[in-house]
């Protein structure tokens, strides 16, 4: 193997080390932090399935940034929808051996790259024209923008313009990683584009737990959307409210007074 | 401090979302407590000396007590969602209110101190240090947030502001730099039971004094009973319904109400406050501590329904919160939560707000009204914050929103909702709540109150409505004080059962003398 292919490849198990633990370690983060008091926010589901189906509603069509603001909400959904979609069809490089049939249905995916890009492209430009949100944004949210649009177009690039990597080689590069103990390692093919988008890619894994890529675990535990409203059927306590009002009902007392 | 001057904003036709002026609500923030309101509730007297090291080590603890705070520190990417969403932004212009920029105030020192980006690439990811002039945008910008959660409602996260001002409040009071206003009113409630500190005897007093004006108007001995033991349903008000404008009206009406049904109904003077400002200052413990009281009250009297009156935030702490912070409701398991369980009927939701109560019995054919009574009026409801956004009422979806409307349709005949994006769960808004509702901050709440006015303005333009309801002591207040500031007039804010009251047919008591008028009429017309 060449060097540049044994760094790419240590870069990737590093990335997706990273990427790992590191989400492991956020998730649980939030999983162990308690939520102790009810704070679903209207309109609120007040049942459980109510619950399932605002999440998803949330998660899939970004309901709430809809009815916030519509250009955010287009450039927003056609990004995601679009590196959905690109993803999907990355499974085929992954993918030791023959594809399939399948793949043939996913083939067209291919042009959701774009989609990808005139999203990234319009966050960008609200991003500096409107005052509003040039104002909150720090160094870092046009990094990741730019990140992510720079892997964007290098997937264009290589995809639709006659820059074309070779593909079977990137296949048994990719597919190498994740099923090496079968089928070995291999070299990567090493045009300039193709490397940009895999080192950035991998940039992205690693930096994806300290970053504001949390938003993609957080929303699940976002207490104002997750939450069914049920505080009159049911207690809702947390352990260590619960704790406090068992062993610490005396400290209470002496700062705040007697209850009973 | 003299007053500063400033300019009341002007009602635009449309809300439009105003060009950003850094530093216009600069400021000192409201009046700071002192050692003799901040003791009683376990804070330091004064702003300690290691206050950075005990800042930090709070916003850790909260982190960890709190998952709301823990995700939504790592979760906004500055999408911008929110920016044009709060009232106080939409007023004042100054960039420090659009939501995320004030939630940043806390991100920041939250990145600086508790992220990997933030320890060792800090301007990178804009982290900041918690210094002097950090803490003071803290106290002044956090206390120009009414926790109104309307940020909340588009953020594609469902950030919620909220959450991250009564932490920070929670920070500042920890450090010793509490506000006055709420730290005052909290040490009333949790010592005597009320906010404005109004013993039992003056309670009782002021009830008497109600029961004859009732009966000099209307000729009914309608009853405001106090601590009767053994009553059915306990009522809960904030205590601005026992003497201010408009509000006093609201509780001839739910006075009124329980008359006609003919239950059996009393107050308590040891928990004579449903407010609980222990929610504003996002202290659990003070806000448990408020709440513990009216569950002993309920305990004490015996009573077999808890109601709370016309108030937002307490119908949230009420609705969301009481159960968790005392077993007011279902499932709790310690002494006195099941001793309560016991006690409360249990055919009825536990807590119940007034306006389901009046509801109820509309449906149930048991009130009279004569609608004609409020024709002089044209009337909109404002939602409030609090009830809209984290409450519920009826426990059918979206009942906080169709219960209120119900009532005041069965009682007026001219009804006509504000523009749909300003009411509801979009709701704007009064401009005094979560905490805000003093003097010292009167620039904020006349400028808070702009989109909440201008909505208003075009119904009155095009409906002619000169009556807006509320259901919240907070609202009315605010309302009061700031109509005339945009041309109205400030009594068109009245509560929901000052409606009910006007429009309500009171059954006259059987007196001799009435039924021997009545054969006398009915001879004469015959």
């Amino acid at each position: 193997m060449s060097a540049i292919s044994i760094f790419f490849t240590a870069l990737f198990y590093i990335s997706l080390f990273v990427f790992l633990i590191g989400m492991a370690r956020k998730i649980y983060q939030y999983w162990i932090t308690p939520a102790p008091l009810k704070i679903p926010t209207a309109p609120t589901p007040l049942t459980q399935t109510g619950v399932v189906m605002r999440m998803a509603r949330e998660v899939v069509l970004f309901e709430s940034l809809f009815k916030s603001n519509k250009w955010t909400w287009l450039f927003g959904w056609l990004f995601h929808i679009g590196l959905l979609l690109v993803l999907v069809r990355h499974v085929r490089y992954f993918w030791p051996g023959d594809l399939p049939e399948i793949f043939l249905l996913i083939q067209p995916f291919k042009y959701a790259a774009f989609a990808m890009v005139i999203g990234l492209t319009g966050l960008m430009g609200r991003r500096i024209f409107v005052e509003r949100i040039r104002y909150i944004s720090a160094p870092s949210d046009y990094l990741m923008l730019i990140l992510l649009l720079i892997i964007g177009v290098s997937g264009v690039v290589m995809t639709f313009t006659s820059n074309h990597t070779d593909v079977m080689m990137v296949k048994e590069f990719a597919s190498g990683l994740i099923a090496f103990p079968w089928i070995g390692w291999s070299n990567l093919p090493t045009e300039v584009h193709f490397l940009t988008h895999i080192f950035l890619v991998f940039v992205l894994m690693a930096i994806f737990p300290i970053s504001k890529l949390l938003h993609v675990p957080g929303v699940f535990f976002s207490p104002t959307r997750n939450q069914v409203d049920d505080s009159r059927k049911k207690r809702h306590i947390s352990p260590w409210a619960l704790k406090q009002e068992q062993e610490h009902a005396v400290r209470l007392e002496q700062t705040l007074g007697k209850d009973e | 401090m003299a007053a500063k001057e400033f300019d009341i904003p002007k009602l635009p036709t449309y809300i439009e979302i105003p060009e950003i002026n850094e530093g216009v609500m600069k400021g000192d923030g409201p009046f700071k407590s002192v050692e003799e309101f901040q003791t009683p509730l376990g804070f330091p007297g004064e702003k300690v000396d290691n206050w950075q090291e005990v800042a930090i080590a709070k916003m850790g603890e909260l982190k960890s007590k709190y998952r709301s705070v823990q995700v939504f520190l790592d979760a906004c990417v500055k999408c911008g969602a929110c920016t044009d969403k709060c009232h106080y932004f939409l007023g004042s212009s100054d960039p420090k209110n659009m939501p995320v920029a004030r939630q940043d105030l806390f991100r920041s020192v939250y990145r600086r101190h508790f992220t990997f980006a933030g320890k060792y690439f800090p301007k990178l990811v804009g982290a900041k240090e918690l210094d002097d002039d950090m803490l003071d945008d803290w106290y002044n910008y956090f206390h120009q947030c009414s926790q109104c959660r309307r940020c909340s409602v588009f953020c594609p996260y469902g950030i919620d502001t909220a959450e991250i001002s009564m932490a920070a409040r929670e920070v500042l009071d920890a450090v010793g730099v509490g506000q006055k206003y709420c730290n005052q009113i909290l040490g009333k409630a949790i010592t005597i039971g009320n906010n404005l500190g109004l013993p039992e005897p003056a309670l009782r007093d002021t009830l008497l004094d109600l029961e004859e004006e009732i009966e000099e108007e209307t000729g009914v001995a309608v009853k405001y009973p106090l601590d009767v033991k053994g009553a059915e349903i306990l009522l809960i008000t904030p205590s601005a319904d026992f003497f201010a404008e408009p509000h006093i009206d609201g509780l001839i009406g739910y006075g009124k109400v329980f008359h006609q049904d003919g239950v059996n109904w009393t107050m308590s003077s040891y928990a004579s406050e449903g407010a609980n400002f222990g929610m504003f200052i996002g202290s659990y413990d003070v806000m448990r501590k408020a709440a513990l009281r009216i569950r002993k009250a309920a305990l004490d009297l015996e009573v077999s329904r808890v109601m709370v009156g016309e108030c937002g935030h307490a119908w949230r702490v009420a609705y969301s919160f009481w159960n968790t912070l005392t077993g007011v409701g279902a499932g709790a398991t310690d002494e006195f939560g099941l001793k309560l369980q016991n006690q409360l009927d249990s055919r009825y939701p536990q807590p119940q707000h007034i306006i389901e109560y009046t509801h109820d019995l509309i449906q149930r054919g048991k009130l009279e009204f004569d609608k004609s009574a409020n024709d002089d009026r044209t009337v909109t409801f404002h939602d409030s914050c609090n009830v809209a956004r984290a409450t519920n009422m009826g426990g059918i979806p979206n009942g906080q929103f169709i219960l209120p409307r119900e009532v005041i349709k069965a009682v007026c005949n001219n009804y006509v909702d504000m523009e749909r994006s300003t009411i509801m769960e979009s709701t704007f808004c009064c401009g005094g709540g979560g905490g805000l509702l003093t003097d010292d901050l009167m620039e904020i709440r006349i400028k808070g109150a702009m989109p909440r006015m201008q909505a208003l303005k075009e119904i009155e333009k095009t409906d002619g409505v000169d009556t807006l309801v509320a259901i919240c002591a907070i609202c009315k207040s605010q309302f009061s004080k700031v109509l005339p500031k945009f041309d109205f007039d400030p009594y068109m804010i009245v509560s929901a059962h000052q409606l009910v009251s006007e429009a309500i047919v009171m059954d006259k008591p059987q007196t001799e003398d009435s039924e021997a008028q009545d054969t006398a009429e009915e001879v004469t017309e015959q």
